[in-house]
């Protein structure tokens, strides 16, 4: 006997964001970190934060670390981020 | 009833099974075929159609609807008559102080724990007593594994996918439980929150895995609840020091001594909040030296506040058995306690 039965899921495709345009280049370029400020962020960031300028060319690195790094960046962040070029937001995990 | 999901066909029971374990729709054990005729009754039993929105999931902005969750319930072994708790659940889980997307997604991997109050415990015959915190009965069973199947199928917080669990705990298949009325003279959860004993109420807490205690020896509260004040600091020592929502499960046999002394709840809580709190200096004795840094003699209390304990009457006659059930991560997720089927404080029709 055939059995008709229901899709459990949400049957939404989950959304596929738009990349940003990619930079040519990162040099004179100001990148933003967004850190969930785990323990393992505080290596990992400041290391590119090296590489970042001194291999590429990076003027500046702006570091923001999330109130709570369990939720989303806070908005205040979120509304910093058209003043960066790129933006690097990473778990420390 | 117009359903709107997807139809899908399978020869027989078994390849019902096979079709929703290939889709990555179950949690590994068989399930209920989701059927219209089955969905249709849960839907018509809460008096919800297919379409009500139940919520809206904060972080990725998904819509769950109410049929989305009657199909999961049925999928898990839910009676009609239990598809209002769930409801009820999972509206609580969508409150922003409940952190929803955060306390799935966690390495942490904690699981959503529920606590029934109310008649409707009797109505479901949740059995509050023995063996409450894993298959104690059929509803808290069946009401617990809908949860995480609609996490898993309408929100995708799958191993691996969106639950990044490290190892997670058996919780996570399902966390229900009754809290005893009948036999304790303490106001239940669902009245410390402000909700009549009349009404049925359900409290989800992202929750870590129950951690067993055992003291037989003493009648003596203080003796009994430093027992559970132990574990607590245990478990700020080997696995997180901030505070937050903890729980404590007092069975009867404990419960009576505590009740005879004259103890009510809020003494209980006003206990432990003063006895669960640990030096930052500890962390070295269990090899967690590296992050005591120059904070060694700060003071750590479990809770902020007194009332972030749950005191839950629950549990067998017999055994001097309890269990502390800590919170997923300090504060970053707080319990929530929603009325089922009522709206404890919408405005009377205006007439």
């Amino acid at each position: 006997m055939t059995l008709r039965v229901l899709d459990p899921s949400s049957e939404m495709a989950a959304e596929l964001g738009n990349p940003a345009p990619r930079l040519a280049s990162l040099q004179g370029k100001t990148v933003g970190f967004i850190s969930n400020g785990k323990e393992g962020t505080v290596g990992y960031f400041s290391h590119l934060d090296r590489m970042l300028r001194d291999d590429f060319g990076v003027t500046d690195v702006i570091v923001r670390v999330k109130s709570n790094y369990s939720a989303p960046a806070d908005p205040a962040i979120v509304a910093e981020i058209p003043q960066w070029d790129a933006v690097i937001s990473g778990l420390g995990d | 009833m117009q359903l709107a999901s997807k139809i899908h066909e399978a020869d027989d029971f078994n390849a019902v099974q096979e079709l929703y374990h290939s889709n990555g729709w179950t949690d590994g054990l068989p399930i209920v075929p989701p059927t219209a005729a089955a969905v249709e009754a849960c839907l018509e039993w809460a008096m919800l159609p297919p379409e009500q929105l139940i919520g809206v999931e904060p972080v990725r902005e998904r819509p769950i609807t109410a049929e989305k969750l009657a199909i999961n319930a049925v999928m898990a072994g839910c009676l009609p008559m239990h598809f209002p708790v769930v409801v009820a659940a999972v509206t609580a889980m969508m409150q922003p102080e409940f952190l929803l997307h955060g306390a799935t997604a966690s390495t942490g991997g904690c699981a959503v724990m529920l606590v029934l109050n109310g008649p409707i415990s009797k109505e479901l015959s949740a059995n509050p007593t023995f063996n409450v915190l894993g298959s104690s009965d059929r509803a808290t069973m069946a009401i617990g594994r809908a949860l995480r199947l609609i996490l898993i199928n309408v929100l995708d917080v799958r191993p691996g996918g969106i639950d990044r669990s490290t190892i997670g705990h058996p919780g996570k298949i399902s966390y229900c439980l009754a809290e005893d009325e009948d036999d304790s003279t303490w106001l239940s959860l669902a009245e410390q929150n402000d909700i009549p004993k009349e009404a049925s109420a359900v409290t989800v807490m992202a929750a870590g895995a129950p951690r067993q205690i055992m003291n037989e020896w003493t009648t003596e509260p203080r003796e009994i609840l430093e027992t559970f004040a132990a574990e607590i600091r245990a478990n700020m020592r080997h696995y997180s020091i901030w505070p937050g929502n903890y729980a404590i499960i007092v069975p009867q046999q404990l419960r009576r001594h505590l009740q005879k002394a004259g103890w009510s709840k809020a003494d209980i809580s006003e206990f432990i909040f003063e006895r669960a709190r640990i030096h930052r200096r500890e962390w070295a004795d269990v090899g967690k030296g590296s992050v005591v840094r120059d904070r060694g003699d700060t003071v750590y209390p479990a809770m902020e506040s007194p009332d972030q304990l749950l005191v839950i009457a629950a549990g067998g006659p017999a055994g001097g058995f309890g269990a502390v059930i800590p919170p997923w991560l300090g504060h970053k997720s707080h319990v929530v306690t929603m009325a089922i089927g009522v709206c404890l404080d919408c405005e009377p029709p205006k007439t």
